[in-house]
This record gives C-alpha cells, sequence and structure tokens, in this order.
C-alpha cells in the first residue's frame, strides 16, 4: 500500500525500474488479478465505484465513459484502447514525468482499460518531442511481451492485447481525442463531430476510448489495492491522488502528487515554495494554458474539480501557471494567444479567423498601437469563441485566459491604450 | 413528420433531416457556406447559427449550428434572435478579414455566395485593420482558374472534389488562418468532374478559365434550359451567349437526371458552337474535273433538296441530331429510305436495346436511381468515359454501405464526415466487368479484366449461378479453376442479396452479346426477386435511343453505303453526320464517290461534308429548340439559347415544306407519326404562363441591349422576335423564375447564386415546382420470359492480341473535341498492353506501334491491369479511323519519326511504372 500510486516508483536519480522491479514493487498485479476471475463488468463497475474522473483536463468519470462502448454478442468485434499522450497544454508536464519515470505503470493501466472494454489493439500517441517518454515506453513495452503481459492469451486469460507506440508530428489539436484519431489515421488533425462518440464510431470507426497517461496511471492501484484505500487517499471530495505541477517565477517550480483536495497554498507556498524574492502573486491559472485566471483570494480553495470549478475556473491538467507583480498580464495573456491562434487547425470559421486577430490585437498592445476599438473587439471575442460556437474546445479554452484576464486585468489593458505603451517593459 | 417551431410558426418537416436543410425547404433565408444539399453538413463556417429552446420555458436558449442539429419533433428554435444574428454576422466578419474585396473584378461577382450571405448576415462594416493573409495561385489546368486569396476556407472543395467526386490531387494543407485548397504542384486538375468546383466554390476561387476570356456577367448572359448533347447521360444544362457567342455552360438542375452536377466534357466541350470554321451558307461542289465550290441562296438550296424527294435517294440520320432533325429527313426520303446513322455493330446493339427498354422484366433507371442501387454489375462500359455523369453518380451508389452502417448506429445520413468515418473503406459491392481497367478502379469490388469473350463466358456463369434458368456458358465450370467459382458466387450473391441491385451494359462494348447475358443476369434476378430488376443499358450520343426509334431494323449504314456503292440508290442526304467515324474508310469512299449528290447537312467541315455535292449549314444544339431522348429513354426538350447567323436553319428546315412554320408542329407531327414518340407533346404541351407574353432568356438586369450594336448603327435595333418559342429574346415578359418548367437560371430576391435552387424545389433536393423532368418514351409491355441463348465462341481474331476499344472522356465524342481546351485535355492514339505483351514484342512505355498495313499509329502505355493477349487501343479523332483498324493482323514496333505526341493528358488507374 502506498499513498502515492502514481510517482511512488519515480526516482529521477536513476532511470525507471524495468520489469522485474516494477513487478517487485506490486506491479502487473491488476493483471493477476483478473487472471484469478475478474469479468470486464467487474472490472468496470470496480472503476465506477472508485469515482475515478478522467486527468486529461475534462475531468468526465472514467468509468462511465467506459459503459458508453458497445459490449456483448451484436457489437463490433475489433474495439480499440487509446492512449493520449500528446501533452500540449501550456504549463503542462505530468504526462512527463509518469511515461518518462515509469512507463510500466502506463502499460499496467492500459491492460486494466483494454480488458474492460475488450479491445485487443491499443495505441500510445505520444507527443513527437518526448524522446526520453519514447526511449523508456519503448523498453517497457518490449519488456511487457517478453514477459507475457501484453501480446496472445495474456497469463492465460485468453485475453490478447497489442500496443503500438506512435509518435506524434505535432499540434496541441491532437491533443483534442477526435483529432488525435483523424492524425492517427493519417488524416488531417482536425476534430470530429459528437455524435457520434469515439466510444461508439472512434478509430477506423470501431468503437474506442481515448484516456489521458495519467488517468489510466491510476488504474493498477485500484485494482491491485481496491476501492476504499483509493478513495481513502484523497482529502476532498474527488478521489485519489493527482499530478499537480507549478511553473512561472516560484522559487521551487515542478510536478507533484498529491491527494486531490489539497489547498492551493499548500501547493504553491509549500510544494513550489512560495514566489520568488521580491515578488508578489499577481494571478494564477489552476489547470494550464486553457483555464480561467484564479486571484490570491482563491488560495485557501482546495484542488477538487467542483471547487475550482465554482470559483470561475477549471482544474484541468492540474498544472498551475503563475503570474507576478512583475511580469505584464497582458504579454501573458497575449503569448498564449499567439499559442492558441497558430494551434488552431484551421476548420471552423470563428476559432481559425478570430484567434490570429485575437493575436494580433495583442501584438498591438505590445507595439503600442492598441486602442479602445481593438478592446472592444477582444471583448466581442469573447462569447463568438466560446463554448458552442466553435466545433470543438480549442478556441473555448483560448477564451479561458483571454476572458479573464480581460476582467481581473482591465487596468493593464487601459494602460497599454493611455501610455501606448507596455509600462513592464523598462 | 415532425413538429418544429421556427420564430413562433410552426412547421411541418422531415425529422430525419438537419434544421438548416427544413428551414431552407421551409422557403426561409438561413445563411451558409459549408452545407451543400447533396453532401450533407460537417459544420465547419458556423454561419447558419441558430438558438435553440429546450421548451416553451426556456428563455434563454443556446447557440447551436442548424446544419448540425436534427430537426426532432418538439424543437423550438429561432433564427431572428439576437445573439444568432450577431454570431452570424461575426462568422461573416471572420470569413472576410482577409477576403480581397475585389467583387468587381471577381468573375463570381452577382452570383456569388458569399455576397448574398454577407448581405444577408448584415456585416457592412469593416473593423480589421491588420494586414491580411495572402496566397499564391496555382496553375489547375486549362478549365479552371484559381485565387486563393478570396478562400472563405468552408472545406466544400475538398469534400466535393475528394469524398464525392472520387478526385485525389486536391487537398486542404496548411493549419489556422493559412489553410490552403490546391494540388501538392501545379497541374491539370484531373478530376473528370473538376468543373463543378466552380460551382461548389461559393465564391470565387474557383473560376471558369474559358469564360474568363470573354468573361460577361451573369445578368448579362442570354440564357435558356438546355439538354447537353455530349453524350447519351441527358444532364440539363444553362448555356449563356453574348454578342453571338455562347460563352458557357453551367449546370441546370433535374432532381431525375443530373441533380447539381456536370462532368467536364459537357461544362467545357461547347466551343465548337463558337468556331471560325462553322459553315455559314449552302454550298454546292462539283467534283467533275477541277473542284469548285460555290455558295448557294438558301431559297435555292431548299429547292435542291425538295427535288430530291422525286429522285432515288436515301437519308442516313444521326445519334448526336435532335428527333426533329432526324424525323424531318425520315420525312424527307420515306421511312424505308432512312437508314441508321451509326455503325453496324451499334445498330444491332440498339435495336436490342429497345426491345429490352419495353420489356417489363427490367427497369430502367434514372440516374437518381442509379445512386439508389446497392450492388451493382458492370459488363463491359467503360462508364466514366461514356457517360461520365453516370460514373459520378454510381460513386454515391456505393455509398448505400455508408448509410446502412449510420443507420444501424443511429447517425444521421446527413453527418457526412461522421457517416465517412463510421463506413472507412467500406463499400456496397460493384463488379467492373471490362477489357480494360476503369477509372472506377477505387471503389470497385471486384475488377475483371478480361477479352469482351472471357467477360461474357463469366457473366453468364453470374447469371446461372444466380438461377440455374439462365444458360450458362459453354466452355465454363469444366476448366475454371476454384477461385474463380468463387468469385462468381461472389458476385451472383452479391447482386442476389441486394435491395436494389443494378446491371449495367451498353453499346460501346462493341458486343451486342453483353447486351444479351445482362439482359439473362437482370432477368435471373427478376425472377427471383419477383420484381423488375434495374438494367442500365448505355447508349454513346445524345440521341442513339431517339434515332433508334426512327430507323427500321433492317436499315443498317453498311446497308445504305452498299446500295450507294452499287449505284443502285444515286443521292443521299447525311444528317450532321461524319460517316467517317461510323464505318470503315473504304466502305465510305466507295458510296461518297458512286453517289451523283451527296447531301450533308452540318455545323462543322468534316471528311463527310468535303465529299458532299451540296452543304447545308445548320444550327448546333444551342442554336435551336428541340428533343433528345436520353439513355434510360427520357425525351427531354432543349430550348434555343440565341440566334445564329441568318442562312444557318435547324437541319429539319432544310428538309420540311414550309407547311411546318413551328418547331412545336414539328414535335406534335412527329409525336403523332411514330408511336415510341408520343410522348414528345407532353414536353411542349405547357400553356403560356398568361397567354400571349413569352418567358425572356435575358434577365431583367441585363445591360447594353440599346448600346450593344451601336458600332453598326446608333439606332437601336428591334429586337428579333422568336415566332415559334415560348422564350423570347428580350428582357421583357414573365420571368422564368415564375414557372420551373423553363427555369434556366434560378434567381430569388437575396440569392442570386446557383444555390437559389432551394427556392425552386419542393423541398432541398426535391423536384423542382412546377417543373418538369422529361418524358418516359418506353412504355413497358409484358415480357417473353426467355433468357438469351448465347453463343460465345472467341472471335477468331487475325490478330494474336485481341483489341478492344478504349473511350476517352476528351476525344470520343465528336463535337466537344473540336473545342480548343478540350482539345488541351486530349490524348493521342494509344495502345494499352500487358508488360508481359509489351516484353514479347520488345515495347517499352512510350514506344511506337504501327498497326497493321495502315499507317496508323500508336502510342504504347503499359497497363498493370491488362490481360495478356489483351489489348486497349485508343483511336484519337483524326487519327484512326477504328474501323480501319478492326481487321489488323499485326502490330509492329515504329520506328516512325514523326511526333506523334504524349501522354500525358492519360489518366488511367492501372498505369504500369517501372521500377
Amino acid at each position: 500500500m502506498t499513498d502515492r500510486p502514481l510517482t511512488r516508483n519515480i526516482d529521477l536519480n536513476r532511470g525507471p525500474l524495468d520489469i522485474a522491479g516494477y513487478e517487485a514493487a506490486d506491479g502487473y498485479q491488476s493483471m493477476h488479478a483478473i487472471a484469478k476471475g475478474l469479468s470486464p463488468d467487474d472490472v468496470l463497475n470496480i472503476v465506477k465505484t472508485s469515482g475515478l474522473k478522467g486527468r486529461g483536463g475534462a475531468g468526465f468519470p472514467t468509468g462511465l465513459k467506459w459503459s458508453f462502448v458497445p459490449r456483448g454478442d451484436g457489437s463490433p468485434k475489433q474495439k480499440y484502447l487509446v492512449v493520449n499522450a500528446d501533452e500540449m497544454e501550456p504549463g503542462t508536464f505530468k504526462d512527463r514525468l509518469l511515461m518518462e519515470g515509469d512507463p510500466h505503470l502506463l502499460i499496467d493501466g492500459m491492460l486494466v482499460a483494454a480488458y474492460t472494454i475488450q479491445a485487443n489493439m491499443a495505441y500510445i500517441f505520444l507527443r513527437g518531442e518526448y524522446i526520453d517518454a519514447e526511449n523508456a515506453l519503448k523498453k517497457a513495452v518490449k519488456e511487457a511481451y517478453e514477459r507475457g503481459y501484453l501480446g496472445k492469451n495474456i497469463l492465460g486469460t485468453g485475453f490478447d492485447l497489442d500496443i503500438v507506440l506512435h509518435t506524434s508530428a505535432g499540434r496541441y489539436i491532437c491533443g483534442e481525442e477526435t483529432a488525435l484519431l483523424n492524425a492517427l489515421e493519417g488524416r488531417r488533425a482536425n476534430p470530429r463531430a459528437k455524435p457520434p462518440f469515439p466510444q461508439v464510431s472512434g478509430l477506423w470507426g470501431k468503437p474506442t476510448i481515448v484516456n489521458n497517461v495519467e488517468t489510466l496511471c491510476n488504474l493498477p492501484g485500484i485494482l491491485a489495492y481496491g476501492v476504499d484505500w483509493y478513495q481513502g487517499l484523497s482529502r476532498g471530495v474527488d478521489h485519489g491522488t493527482k499530478m499537480f505541477g507549478v511553473s512561472g517565477k516560484v522559487k521551487n517550480p515542478g510536478c507533484w502528487e498529491l491527494p486531490l483536495g489539497t489547498p492551493v497554498r499548500e501547493l504553491l507556498e509549500g510544494h513550489a515554495g512560495g514566489m520568488r524574492d521580491g515578488l508578489e502573486l499577481r494571478a494564477f491559472l489552476p489547470g494550464g494554458g486553457s483555464t480561467d485566471f484564479m486571484l490570491p483570494q482563491h488560495l485557501d480553495l482546495n484542488l477538487d474539480y467542483d471547487e475550482i470549478g465554482k470559483a470561475g475556473s477549471r482544474l484541468a491538467t492540474g498544472t498551475m501557471i503563475v503570474l507576478d507583480d512583475q511580469t505584464c498580464p497582458v504579454g501573458m495573456v497575449g503569448n498564449l494567444m499567439t499559442f492558441f491562434a497558430h494551434e488552431s487547425c484551421g476548420f471552423c470559421t470563428p476559432c481559425r479567423d478570430g484567434l490570429p486577430w485575437v493575436d494580433e490585437i495583442f501584438r498591438g498592445f505590445e507595439a503600442g498601437t492598441g486602442n479602445q476599438k481593438d478592446l472592444q473587439i477582444l471583448h466581442d471575442h469573447i462569447e463568438y469563441l466560446g463554448p458552442g460556437r466553435t466545433f470543438c474546445a480549442l478556441a473555448p479554452g483560448a477564451t479561458a485566459p483571454l476572458g479573464s484576464g480581460l476582467k481581473y486585468f482591465a487596468e493593464d489593458f487601459e494602460k497599454h491604450i493611455t501610455e501606448q505603451r507596455c509600462s513592464y517593459k523598462h | 413528420m415532425a413538429k418544429i417551431v421556427i420564430d413562433g410558426v410552426t412547421y411541418e418537416v422531415n425529422p430525419s433531416n438537419n434544421l438548416l436543410q427544413e428551414s431552407l425547404s421551409q422557403g426561409l433565408d438561413l445563411p451558409y457556406f459549408c452545407w451543400h444539399p447533396c453532401m450533407g453538413s460537417v459544420g465547419a463556417c458556423r454561419q447558419c447559427a441558430v438558438k435553440q429552446y429546450r421548451d416553451e420555458n426556456d428563455e434563454n436558449g443556446m447557440i447551436v449550428m442548424a446544419c448540425m442539429t436534427p430537426a426532432t419533433d418538439g424543437a423550438i428554435i429561432s433564427i431572428e434572435d439576437v445573439q444568432a444574428k450577431k454570431m452570424r454576422e461575426q462568422v461573416i466578419e471572420s470569413l472576410m478579414i482577409s477576403h480581397p474585396h475585389d467583387c468587381p473584378v471577381c468573375e463570381e461577382g452577382g452570383e456569388c455566395h458569399l455576397q448574398d450571405m454577407t448581405q444577408m448576415s448584415g456585416h457592412n462594416y469593416r473593423r480589421y485593420d491588420k494586414k491580411k493573409v495572402t496566397h499564391r495561385n496555382q496553375y489547375l489546368g486549362p478549365f479552371i482558374n484559381h485565387e486563393m486569396n478570396r478562400c472563405i476556407t468552408c472545406y466544400r472543395c475538398v469534400r466535393y472534389y475528394d469524398d464525392y467526386a472520387g478526385g485525389t490531387d486536391l487537398s486542404a494543407q496548411a493549419s489556422h488562418h493559412h489553410v490552403y485548397f490546391g494540388r501538392q504542384d501545379d497541374g491539370v486538375l484531373e478530376n473528370e468532374f473538376s468543373g463543378n468546383l466552380i460551382e461548389v466554390c461559393p465564391t470565387g476561387v474557383f473560376t471558369d478559365k474559358a469564360f474568363s476570356k470573354r468573361y460577361s456577367r451573369k445578368w448579362d448572359l442570354q440564357v435558356a434550359p438546355s439538354v447537353c448533347t455530349g453524350c447519351a447521360a441527358g444532364c440539363n444544362t444553362s448555356p449563356g451567349e453574348r454578342y453571338g457567342e455562347l460563352r458557357r455552360i453551367v449546370n441546370r438542375y433535374n432532381s431525375e437526371v443530373n441533380g447539381y452536377f456536370l462532368c467536364d466534357r459537357g461544362r467545357f466541350g461547347f466551343d465548337f458552337v463558337n468556331s471560325e470554321n462553322r459553315i455559314t451558307a449552302a454550298f454546292r461542289r462539283n467534283r467533275n474535273g477541277s473542284e469548285w465550290i460555290e455558295e448557294v441562296d438558301t431559297g435555292d438550296a431548299r429547292a435542291a433538296v425538295a427535288n430530291l424527294k422525286k429522285t432515288s435517294v436515301l437519308g442516313i440520320g444521326s445519334p448526336r441530331a435532335s428527333n426533329e432533325s432526324n424525323f424531318a429527313l425520315r420525312s424527307l426520303v420515306g421511312q424505308e429510305n432512312f437508314f441508321a446513322g451509326y455503325s453496324d455493330l451499334e445498330h444491332e446493339s440498339m435495336q436490342l436495346i429497345n426491345n429490352l427498354m419495353t420489356n417489363d422484366t427490367f427497369h430502367n433507371p434514372s440516374i437518381r436511381e442509379i445512386e439508389q442501387a446497392d450492388a451493382i454489375l458492370i459488363l463491359g462500359e467503360d462508364v466514366t468515359n461514356v457517360a461520365p455523369r453516370i460514373a459520378l453518380a454510381l460513386r454515391q451508389s456505393v455509398r448505400g454501405r455508408a448509410r446502412e452502417l449510420a443507420a444501424a448506429n443511429q447517425i444521421p445520413q446527413w453527418q457526412d464526415a461522421a457517416v465517412r468515418e463510421l463506413a472507412q473503406r467500406e463499400l456496397s459491392p460493384m463488379t467492373v466487368m471490362t477489357p480494360y481497367a476503369t477509372r472506377l478502379e477505387d471503389v470497385t469490388t471486384h475488377s475483371i479484366v478480361d477479352s469482351i469473350s472471357g467477360l461474357i463466358a463469366m457473366a453468364q456463369s453470374i447469371a446461372n449461378e444466380i438461377s440455374n434458368e439462365a444458360p450458362s456458358s459453354s466452355e465454363a465450370n469444366s476448366d475454371s479453376n476454384k477461385e474463380a467459382r468463387d468469385l462468381i458466387s461472389q458476385i451472383a450473391n452479391e447482386l442476389s442479396e441486394a435491395k436494389r441491385p443494378l446491371i449495367i451494359a451498353g453499346s460501346t462494348a462493341g458486343d451486342p452479346k453483353t447486351l444479351k447475358v445482362a439482359a439473362n443476369i437482370a432477368r435471373a434476378l427478376s425472377a427471383n426477386r419477383s420484381k423488375p430488376t434495374d438494367l442500365c443499358l448505355l447508349s454513346p450520343e445524345v440521341n442513339s435511343v431517339g434515332l433508334s426509334l426512327m430507323v427500321n431494323s433492317e436499315n443498317s449504314l453498311g446497308k445504305a453505303l452498299a446500295l450507294l456503292s452499287s449505284g443502285e440508290v444515286k443521292n443521299v442526304v447525311v444528317l450532321e453526320n461524319d460517316l467517317y467515324r461510323r464505318a470503315s474508310t473504304a466502305s465510305v469512299d466507295a458510296a461518297l464517290q458512286t453517289a451523283e449528290s451527296v447531301v450533308v447537312a452540318g455545323h462543322l467541315p468534316t471528311p463527310t461534308t468535303a465529299r458532299a455535292t451540296l452543304v447545308l449549314p445548320s444550327t448546333a444544339f444551342s442554336e435551336h429548340e428541340a428533343t433528345y431522348v436520353n439513355f434510360e429513354g427520357r425525351a427531354q426538350l432543349s430550348y434555343q439559347v440565341h440566334r445564329c447567323h441568318s442562312d444557318v436553319l435547324p437541319s429539319w428546315r432544310w428538309f420540311m415544306g414550309p407547311d411546318i412554320a413551328h418547331v412545336d408542329d414539328l414535335i406534335s407531327l412527329c409525336a403523332s407519326e411514330i408511336t415510341e414518340l408520343r410522348v414528345l407533346s407532353e414536353l411542349i404541351s405547357g400553356a403560356d404562363i398568361i397567354p400571349g407574353i413569352k418567358v425572356p432568356r435575358q434577365s431583367h438586369r441585363y445591360s447594353g441591349r440599346t448600346a450593344m450594336k451601336a458600332n453598326i448603327n446608333v439606332h437601336e435595333p428591334k429586337q428579333p422576335v422568336d415566332e415559334e418559342s415560348k422564350m423570347s429574346f428580350s428582357m421583357e415578359g414573365v420571368p422564368s423564375t415564375k414557372d420551373s418548367n423553363i427555369l434556366a437560371s434560378s434567381w430569388a430576391p437575396s440569392w442570386n447564386s446557383n444555390q437559389s435552387i432551394s427556392k425552386f424545389q419542393e423541398e432541398v433536393n426535391g423536384e423542382l415546382k412546377q417543373g418538369h423532368v422529361g418524358s418516359q418514351v418506353f412504355e413497358k409491355l409484358s415480357a417473353q420470359q426467355s433468357y438469351f441463348e448465347i453463343t460465345n465462341s472467341p472471335q477468331g481474331s487475325p490478330c494474336d492480341l485481341t483489341i478492344s476499344f478504349a473511350q476517352q472522356i476528351f476525344g470520343s465524342d465528336e463535337l466537344s473535341a473540336k473545342t480548343a481546351t478540350i482539345v488541351e485535355r486530349m490524348t493521342p492514339s494509344y495502345i494499352g498492353l500487358s508488360l508481359e505483351d509489351a516484353d514479347s514484342r520488345g515495347l517499352k512505355q512510350g514506344n511506337t506501334v504501327r498497326l497493321g498495313e495502315s499507317s496508323a499509329i500508336a502510342i504504347v502505355t503499359i497497363r498493370s491491369k491488362q490481360k495478356t493477349g489483351t489489348a486497349a487501343l485508343y483511336c484519337a479523332p483524326g487519327e484512326i479511323n477504328p474501323f480501319d483498324v478492326a481487321e489488323i493482323k499485326t502490330i509492329c514496333k515504329s520506328d516512325t519519326k514523326q511526333a506523334v505526341g504524349d501522354l500525358d493528358c492519360l489518366q488511367l488507374s492501372d498505369h504500369w511504372e517501372d521500377d
């Protein structure tokens, strides 16, 4: 038993555990548990009861997601499990740590998920730049095949699973699960219409579950130590532990596994060591680039999906970007807009043509040419790029820092216009 | 039916459609770009935003895209909602960010969906003051201009070109606001249906290149409803004329025939009408001693023709001339002296086709019905190159499997991307049995390439497998291996299990036995299904079927030529036909040289007019009103679009006496005299909307009428009066927009582009209101229930290669091949060989061969699917008369130094590449 099921094997001073080391640390117990007589429905029920929510950003209950996959004799024989390892959310580096630090944990989790939905083919869609993760995973997959955890008739269960590691050609939109599937099929990485959801018509038109790396890494522990243990890990409403990260001008930026429900202040001031000397906390994005700003007044909230949601932002990836009082908030939002504009796939109009305009306006503020009309256009775009207006969540994600930034930093925007310069630059 | 509420008004709608389609079907205005009536929804442009409310108590509602939301019973939406309107305005504002606003010099201007939608959305003033994104344009071949800066990124072009038409060389490239639609490199757009991009693109990215060179605004073109004469499909077109020149052709919607799309032959192959070589006056040629030519007065020429009646004369009709002209010639010479204007083999095929078309064991499917077939067998026909529009329909038929899968997974059919994603490469079964691989290869389940006799034998086995009452092939079963037998039973099963199987054969395969065995297969299916099976029998030309209904079965062209060369008949009248395309050079030479007088009516000089003693100038398709019968027996009326030189007359006028003043009178006469053509009277039966008032061919915005002839005379000439037609050469009258029957160019307030067609349809994709889709000439007779006995022995070919004749979309049709842009896409004569046959003769890709003892030269192309022992020979117009080389004994490498061109324009699905 452990209170850090995701990172207990990770030691950055050495390489990841090999399969023997991983097995010795209770690894692959989940597959042994299955071999002892857990049916896919049994596993589904365990995962449902555990309360595990997807760690990719949306926080959707994992068991519920799996339950939409057609089961039984009439369902398509071919089903797929796809691991979303295309970690490109600004400020997010949690999956990287998991894959580089303990690749067998991911494979272990994939076995549970694939067995539950009865997929005998799984793909890891890995961010192309994650070369260390790629090497670690390649080695781990090879070991798992050799040890009989992958391939045909795994541990005599009659269940087969093959894993293919696919390194992405790049682009943020590939993290959107349906665009990821298109990319994996060799098509343009444009998102697909939902419905139909991938659970019904996913990769190559077959039922598919796309799960985030961290989500899958939660599964071995749940199966090995049980639901009660898992639920006991948390300090808040949501269950289990979560990877939390902090970047920005803090004393000790990094990534930690903490119980859900940990107060923001504990993460920021405790683990990350607080702001660097001479700097004050101005605001923070709690879960990556596409979440709304939160203010120092929110420091005593707990890191739970609902609690952060009620405060007007999202827990999302749980990786915090910190803004200090010496950094221009307009510049920070503008930097994010440059990223989102560049990463738009170009499929739907508001995102494709709206974000670059927003980006151009921010460049104008930086260059000292911004005006009130520009500000009005930015405000117009908050609704125009919002949920329901665009084809996927990319542009609505971009409006999170944009909308909250315009609200919280209105004075800074005004100052850029009245002074025709960025006053943070000396 | 479902009830939905739109802005407080309740409408009855079809719940299997989406809100956008149903709103348009109700006649409401809701702007859109990426949705297309026959390509469904993808939700890219976000232009059709509306507000949807959960129920009557929901006061907030939420913005949804109408095209992506099903029209479910009880739905409550608002188009007029302030937020929805603002959203639509914002979408336009975004789309216009980098648009060049070059409407005054853009050829789309005035019929631009983007202009219409911009106005409809209410976006007026530009706020964007940053730098625009600009693109480099590409050379896309002779048909289409590319101006990417106008692009609004609706993705319609790639969805049409790749997904709908099966193209492979146009793609969406790059991302964010740099998305680019083009080819990987500059070059000709290869797909046979590329011209539809011009109409599918909602703005001016893809425009008509030939039209550019003599451009006119839509409203300045004189237009009338017309029928394409490029093949037997009978697609409906709208040709436009100005300053006496035919400028362009665009699609004219007919729900049963071409729908929204044309092929490139039909769209671009009309310029022969404007040719400077047009015959504009009657002339006489004296062939005795030194040749001389003299122009003849129209009256004298008509008298000379009338005088022929008193002599021994025969007439040769034409499958590319109208019913009226063929009928007039038949009336002139008498039915017993009226002969077929196509080859003897085709005559035999056409007689058989007519017989089968009246047989109630079979159904003659329209193109729309072809799209609904769920298992297809094509025997012998290269559909893409013979009747291209039908090949485009077949590409939709094979998606039936996708439609089934979508239904089973509760995915609405209009969710285009989702349906394609679900189905992936799963297609309804299509078997293509042809003497060379066709362009449908990529959507074919079973592609069987063999000699025609080999194909017939296999097809017989298929018929026998479906019903053992169908005669089997004599040599089959004995030597065929298990693999072949399995394939036969698989094909038979696929056809037997289909709800709507379709068998396609035709006359261009060159062997009437293919028609018989195709009919046997269809008959076997009909017997098992106890209902008629779709049997589509293709003929090559616009009025092959019409002509065949007028010619006695014994009156073949060969017989006519024999009567002439023996001197038994002294005089001949040839209607709009180059006989050197119909029979061997020697036989035509002999006939025409012996005849005392050879009268030829035509629009352009041909080898036949060069032998004429009297040449009569005839109007081209856009210069007369006429009826044609398409491949399925659908008679359609084509109106005169514009006037021509006063000495040029419709051919029928040269042949008929003065008592027939109007074409309508002739049509009535033809309908009363020929039982099979009695439905022609239906085509002209509609009464004037307001008696005495005609429908203008010119739009209410037609400009310059008072000035366009000022260089000749400053006095405005009186508008020419059209005594004959329901239409006038003028702007005045009742606009055709009141009567879709004579709707040449759709227009509705706020809808200037072709998208306005939805205002004239009963519902989106439905029939036109008051419309006329044509009349079926074949009345089904209760049939004799017997199978054809087929003696199929491989023809004792004098050559060691069994030769079949290949067709080309650009080249095989006589008239379109005289259009400059089409010529750019034409290929010289080629012979397709298997690698083995090429190797054994020491031939390499691109070598030239001499065909027998003739001087005919063809370029070798090695085809990976060509059956060893067979060859596919394409005889380019003006190069090889196929009837001269049918009997050749040898094919040997030629050391000719003469330039024969290259095969760069040749599109093959099985081009062999040396690696």
